[in-house]
């Protein structure tokens, strides 16, 4: 038994003070001044508690890339960033793209005993684009979303098939929106930086136009789509319309695209290559909009993990991709909230309630009989980023050496405590 | 001059190109004279070339040979890059091995950089994707520098792929470094976002661009663009941007026209105009000697 005591607990859809005591893994009664002498008892004066964070989108590279990480190291650097639940992308090698590989994920998940670790899986077999993988069977061995993630499905007639056959088992469809006959080759965003750097350019319509495209098929469709990581102010438009239009769209931006811009390439910091790539502050700025007026449902981190070899090079060569697991609390904490542009419940709304509803997932929202998943959070902590001192494999943070406020200091996983 | 490494002109103040040049001058005098110095003997420079070029790659080696140093090229297509060592793998095993300074070319913007991070020996930039060149940048000025005695108002046209151009980039900033004026020149395809934003002049009709101009430099245009959809034959780009003796009359009368070869003859430049009166192509090529001397003297010779 645990017994939070004076806790300000911070629900999506209000702020309360109350006790929290938890059985068996199990929320089991909320009230001011339980007392309960055979609890541990945790004294959360101070502190803020939200219900545990779901990241909709993280790499963890198992199997066939564990140099990079692992599902025990990967899950164990979500209950850093007080994550009680991750999705992976299907992008391992093999790819998640059967219902075997499915099970591999989700037996490594529970082994682990850390966050659990939902896989999605892919769309298409072997992420080729072509045949449709199983998602029925995906979905019955555990898969919460399918996504053929960093290789998009080209053909139209694909995705719009894909679209179908998805609402037709009740899965949600993510789609990383992306036109690589526009992108390819390019490897920051194009631009006056991209100029200067002599970095070759992505320019922004290979996110909008596959955005645009998207939405239209899903609109036709009439099925669901959650477009991954919005990262321009045109896409950010697009999903706006279509949502007034009444399509169900929903979408996610990550912490770099709300707090960093294109200025990070200028030293071919290989941690600040990222696709989609970092963007100017106009885009910057169509963000944060999007996530006020609720264009933009979630955040997710995208938590991209490298070798230090691997990034360790020519920035052309470099993989795409940057950590964000264990620190985007904090960035979204320092970039929205302490700048008033969001406040705690939204930023709940955006990193817990959200992910559980879009997925249809335990979680989200701190009540009597549901699952205790919770992060602790000690709003007062600011600290500098040190990616040598992560938990994940992964040491390629955009944000290494950034200075952040809010810090999450204990995470409960199913009433498993990990205090931080 | 106090640096490492010359990596671009982007970190060069505008004092530090002019001593440059001024060494160059000096250099240009021993060039002229035959003569063959040995300020860097007991030195070994090493050319690392990841793409193919036997100007540059030539013009180092000259340059270190003038100035007594010995000198070593790494051939990538022979060298255990081949075997998948990494760029700072190789940087580490020259400096092992008693190199004092690196000539790089790279296909990958910021590789030199890369390379001088991890290095305690100097390193030149010889080209890095897109990114510059500064030592084909420090020729060009210095050529014209010696042509018109000042750069100070004058008008510079650089004309073709600017988009894919480190030679552009480069030349927009040394020559608005030293007081010129540059405007660039090419199809909305071949011009970089915002490269207004670096100092010159966006300009898509070539006609008006080289009105009044005083150098005019057209770059080479690469065949394989037309398969990327950049533009569409040869014979409509140089009806547009060709530089030819019917457009130079738009010119100033003093006007100059440099390249930075190979040239495509026919293509951007008409032969009439690179073998003619104005054409300074082959002055650029013994500069370019003059000038690596000066960079290589500067660095090594503290």
């Amino acid at each position: 038994m645990l017994l939070l005591k004076n806790a300000t607990v911070v629900n999506a859809d209000g702020m309360t003070e109350t006790d929290i005591l938890i059985e068996d893994g199990i929320i089991s009664r909320m009230a001011s001044a339980i007392d309960e002498p055979d609890a541990k008892i945790v004294d959360c004066e101070g502190k803020l508690v939200f219900p545990g964070f779901i990241d909709m989108h993280c790499h963890l590279r198992d199997p066939g890339q564990t140099h990079k990480e692992t599902i025990e190291s990967g899950s164990r650097a979500a209950v850093f960033g007080g994550y009680t639940a991750v999705c992976c992308m299907p992008n391992t090698t093999p790819p998640l793209d059967n219902e075997a590989m499915i099970t591999y994920v989700r037996s490594r998940s529970a082994s682990a005993g850390n966050a659990e670790v939902y896989p999605i899986g892919a769309i298409t077999r072997g992420q080729e684009g072509g045949q449709l993988t199983e998602f029925g069977k995906m979905k019955a061995a555990g898969a919460v979303a399918v996504s053929d993630d960093g290789k998009p499905v080209e053909s139209g007639a694909v995705m719009l098939n894909a679209l179908k056959y998805a609402k037709t088992f009740g899965i949600p469809l993510i789609s990383h929106s992306e036109d690589k006959s526009i992108s390819d080759g390019g490897v920051v965003n194009a631009g006056e930086n991209a100029t200067v750097s002599g970095l070759r350019g992505i320019p922004r319509a290979a996110e909008s136009a596959a955005v645009a495209r998207d939405v239209l098929l899903a609109e036709e469709a009439d099925a669901a789509i959650h477009i991954a990581h919005v990262s321009t102010a045109r896409s950010v438009d697009a999903v706006r319309r279509a949502k007034e239009r009444g399509v169900k769209v929903t979408c996610e931006t990550c912490p770099h695209y709300f707090s960093a811009t294109d200025d990070e390439i200028l030293s071919y910091n290989t941690n600040a290559k990222i696709n989609p790539p970092l963007r100017a502050q106009s885009d910057l700025d169509a963000v944060i909009a999007g996530i006020k007026d609720g264009t933009i449902d979630v955040i997710a981190t995208d938590h991209a993990p490298h070798s230090r070899d691997e990034k360790n090079r020519e920035f052309d060569y470099a993989p795409f991709g940057s950590v964000g697991l264990e620190t985007a609390f904090s960035v979204a904490y320092t970039h929205l909230v302490l700048t008033d542009n969001i406040k705690l419940t939204d930023l709940c709304r955006l990193m817990s309630y959200k992910p559980a509803e879009i997925l249809g997932l335990e979680g989200g929202r701190i009540a009597e009989g549901v699952r205790a998943d919770i992060a602790v959070i000690d709003p007062d902590a600011e600290y500098t980023v040190d990616a040598e001192n992560f938990v994940s494999k992964g040491k390629n943070s955009v944000f290494d050496g950034w200075r952040l406020k809010g810090r999450v200091v204990r995470t409960i996983v199913g009433g498993k405590d990990f205090e931080l | 001059m106090k640096r490492k490494d010359i990596l671009g002109i982007k970190d060069l103040s505008k004092s530090e190109i002019n001593e440059l040049l001024s060494e160059a001058e000096k250099m240009r005098g021993h060039i002229d004279r035959r003569e063959r110095l040995s300020v860097l003997s007991g030195k070994t420079v090493a050319t690392l070339f990841y793409e193919n070029s036997t100007r540059t790659r030539n013009s180092f080696d000259m340059a270190a040979k003038n100035l007594g140093a010995s000198t070593m090229g790494i051939s990538v297509a022979t060298s255990s890059v081949q075997k998948g060592e990494s760029l700072i793998d190789t940087g580490k095993t020259l400096v092992a091995i008693g190199v004092d300074a690196i000539a790089i070319r790279h296909s990958a913007a910021g590789a030199p950089r890369l390379l001088a991070e991890n290095v305690p020996i100097s390193v030149l930039n010889a080209g890095d994707g897109q990114a510059e060149h500064p030592s084909q940048a420090l020729l060009d000025v210095f050529t014209a520098k010696r042509h018109f005695g000042d750069l100070a108002g004058l008008k510079a046209v650089i004309v073709g792929d600017i988009k894919h151009s480190r030679v552009a980039r480069s030349d927009v900033l040394a020559f608005t470094k030293l007081g010129a004026s540059v405007t660039v020149c090419a199809p909305h395809t071949l011009l970089p976002d915002a490269i207004e934003e670096m100092g010159a002049a966006v300009e898509t009709d070539f006609d008006k661009a080289i009105t009044d101009a005083n150098v005019i430099m057209p770059l080479r245009i690469q065949l394989e663009r037309m398969h990327g959809a950049y533009f569409s034959t040869i014979e409509e780009y140089r009806e547009y941007y060709g530089v030819t003796e019917r457009r130079l009359e738009r010119a100033a009368a003093d006007s100059v026209v440099m390249h930075p070869a190979p040239i495509n003859r026919g293509a951007e430049i008409d032969g009439d105009v690179a073998d003619g009166v104005k054409s300074l192509i082959e002055e650029q090529m013994t500069n370019g000697v003059a000038v690596r001397m000066a960079m290589l003297n500067c660095l090594l010779s503290a």
